[in-house]
């Protein structure tokens, strides 16, 4: 194969992967974020939690990969639910000033907690022997563990697409997106949706914490870190929008891993750029009601 | 029908008068004011040898109150702050160590100009956005400087900072001193300078139109106040201070590295004015010298438990004192004063 098409397709794989990474971890988010419009910066922290989480159960307790990512997602998205009915149910009403601040502090509470339990250097995961090495597709190898990366995004796309689109409760959801008042007077309880809605975010986003650990290692701050990344998708996809999301994770995927690709020192740069550019065009995002 | 007419004239001049007295009364002196002045010339007297820290506590104090013109009256919520503390500290570091330009002074005036003609620019296409979309274009912007002065390392040193900078003695004459005595003095009065003309600001019709924006964009739109021009003025008179308050942190340090930008240095400003509280101009003192303070001694402690402390903080706030120390201590003193009454 020709050394440029090579690179090309490298580059799209490994955008590809990147974005599932950023859809599964951030889709949470955007959608809370539509049905309250609560500016949530401890989502990172649901993320970080789950990894350490994945990495307890893998290496204290030899559970496997696999079954630890979907034990960590559950409890995290269960742990979420307090944290929504006591603290973030109080500043629904509050200014997105507000929001930002309980929201950090929570953040860097966790930070800290995490520090002092696992300290800052960063923590790896045992992999089972099917995701490591390469993964022969005819035509040429690619790493198993970004392939199965994308393979567990498509299968959560499907799902939340089929969950969103035609089921009842996703009806809901969207319902109380379009118009949280109409949706609360024709008799959707619009409280017990968001809980629903935040626990199930909190879960995705501790899944992808688990499934980074070996794409970036994992260190508490991983917290503060990439939160601007998932903030930076929701922005650029629109807020509660599942299109959308997916959209601006594959875009700033892609994007980041070609400027890393191509102008190494240039590094975050690209990823920021086209942000700022897609903002000042749409600034609610691409699917983003104005 | 003359009479009526010329009663409710009086009766409009009258009005008017009030309104005048308030803003005017608003600008005079309290004794009160006098504390925060006392308290720092206090301490160049009592912890001599701590004035390194001091002029540290003062910038902190001077970013603050930038932030305070933008967020506290204006309503601009922004995570992007560092930007301007950082043009403003690569201005004086760069020119420094690469033009030989090593006069604090008029370093000073370039690194506000710069700052601020980069808050011009930049508040003329991001303050047309709101909520969410703001806060990460402001983000982006301080993020997006960060990464160009990490691409061109050759010029701006990088992480590892600009080398050796040395300034030239303030006026001429006076020099640094190993105990920083010199640059808490010029701290204090850059501070002082900088107050005076903030605090006219805020109490000027200008001010009191910001409040209003800050209050009710729509209805101060509806009588016709020119909403962007507003807030991108003010805005440039904010990114300039935070300039100079970056200034005078390279110049205090005789360093400066990329780290300026972080995201962090924003947050960091915005939780000593939430702290002190926001909209009342001393917020930024108490704040940012009670927040100073408190790390000094925790993280020496232990950096974990002074981030643990700060995000409990910040919730308690939220929850429990939404404006502040300041505010509380205004609750405290007016619920005392009910007491008393009866």
């Amino acid at each position: 194969m020709p050394h440029v098409a090579n690179i090309a397709v490298s580059v799209l794989f490994d955008g590809l992967a990147y974005a599932m990474f950023l859809f599964i971890t951030s889709v949470g988010l955007s959608v809370t974020m539509g049905l309250m419009g609560f500016v949530n910066l401890a989502h990172g922290a649901f993320a970080m939690c789950g990894g350490f989480f994945v990495v307890s159960l893998t290496r204290t307790l030899g559970v496997g990969f696999v079954p630890s990512l979907i034990i960590a997602s559950v409890a995290v998205g269960a742990i979420s639910v307090p944290f929504e009915r006591y603290l973030y149910r109080r500043l629904y009403k509050s200014t997105d000033l507000e929001q930002v601040l309980l929201t950090i502090g929570l953040a860097f509470m966790s930070i800290a907690t995490f520090t002092y339990f696992y300290g800052p250097i960063p923590k790896s995961v045992p992999l089972p022997g099917w995701l490591q090495g390469d993964v022969n597709l005819g035509f040429r190898a690619f790493p198993s563990y970004r392939a199965f990366l994308i393979v567990v995004g498509a299968a959560l796309i499907a799902v939340l697409w089929y969950a969103f689109e035609r089921t009842n409760i996703g009806a809901k959801i969207r319902a109380a997106v379009d118009n949280r008042r109409m949706a609360e007077s024709v008799g959707i309880n619009v409280d017990r949706l968001f809980t629903l809605t935040f626990a199930l975010g909190s879960g995705l986003a501790a899944l992808g914490g688990g499934l980074a650990i070996q794409l970036f290692g994992l260190t508490p701050s991983f917290a503060v870190l990439y939160l601007v990344l998932f903030l930076i998708v929701v922005a650029v996809g629109g807020l509660g929008s599942l299109k959308g999301t997916l959209l601006a994770a594959l875009v700033l995927g892609v994007f980041d891993t070609a400027g890393k690709y191509l102008l190494a020192d240039a590094g975050g740069f690209f990823i920021y750029a086209v942000t700022v550019v897609v903002l000042l065009i749409k600034p609610a995002g691409f699917y983003g009601r104005e | 029908m003359g009479v009526s007419n010329s009663k409710s004239a009086t009766a409009g001049d009258a009005a008017r008068a009030r309104a005048a007295e308030y803003l005017l009364s608003r600008h005079r002196f309290r004794w009160a004011e006098a504390l925060p002045w006392l308290v720092a010339i206090a301490a160049f007297f009592v912890f001599p040898e701590r004035m390194t820290f001091g002029s540290q506590v003062l910038i902190a104090v001077m970013f603050a109150l930038s932030l305070d013109l933008i967020l506290g009256y204006a309503g601009i919520v922004t995570l992007g702050h560092a930007a301007f503390f950082g043009i403003g500290a690569y201005t004086v570091g760069l020119a420094a160590a690469r033009l030989g330009w090593s006069e604090p002074i008029t370093g000073l005036f370039a690194a506000a100009i710069l700052a601020g003609l980069a808050g011009l620019i930049s508040g003329w296409f991001l303050l047309r956005y709101r909520g969410l979309t703001l806060l990460m274009l402001t983000l982006a912007t301080a993020i997006m400087l960060q990464e160009t002065g990490n691409l061109r390392s050759d010029i701006s040193g990088g992480y590892d900072g600009l080398p050796g900078l040395s300034f030239d003695p303030l006026l001429g004459r006076f020099d640094y001193d190993l105990y920083g005595h010199t640059y808490f003095i010029y701290a204090l009065v850059v501070l002082g300078i900088i107050f005076y003309f903030v605090r006219r600001i805020v109490y000027s019709p200008f001010g009191q139109a910001l409040t209003g924006i800050r209050e009710n964009v729509r209805r101060m739109h509806a009588i016709g106040s020119p909403v962007h021009r507003r807030l991108v003025t003010v805005y440039t008179i904010a990114a300039a201070i935070a300039g100079v308050a970056g200034a005078l942190f390279t110049q205090t340090n005789a360093y400066v590295t990329l780290t300026v930008f972080d995201f962090d240095n924003s947050a960091k400003v915005m939780v000593m004015l939430i702290l002190g509280g926001t909209g009342r101009l001393y917020g930024a003192f108490v704040g940012a010298t009670v927040y100073m303070v408190m790390e000094d001694y925790f993280s020496k402690l232990s950096p974990t438990f002074w981030q643990f402390g700060i995000g409990l903080l910040l919730v308690l706030v939220v929850l429990f004192a939404r404006r502040g120390v300041l505010g509380l201590i205004e609750s405290a003193g007016a619920s005392l004063a009910k007491r008393k009454k009866p």
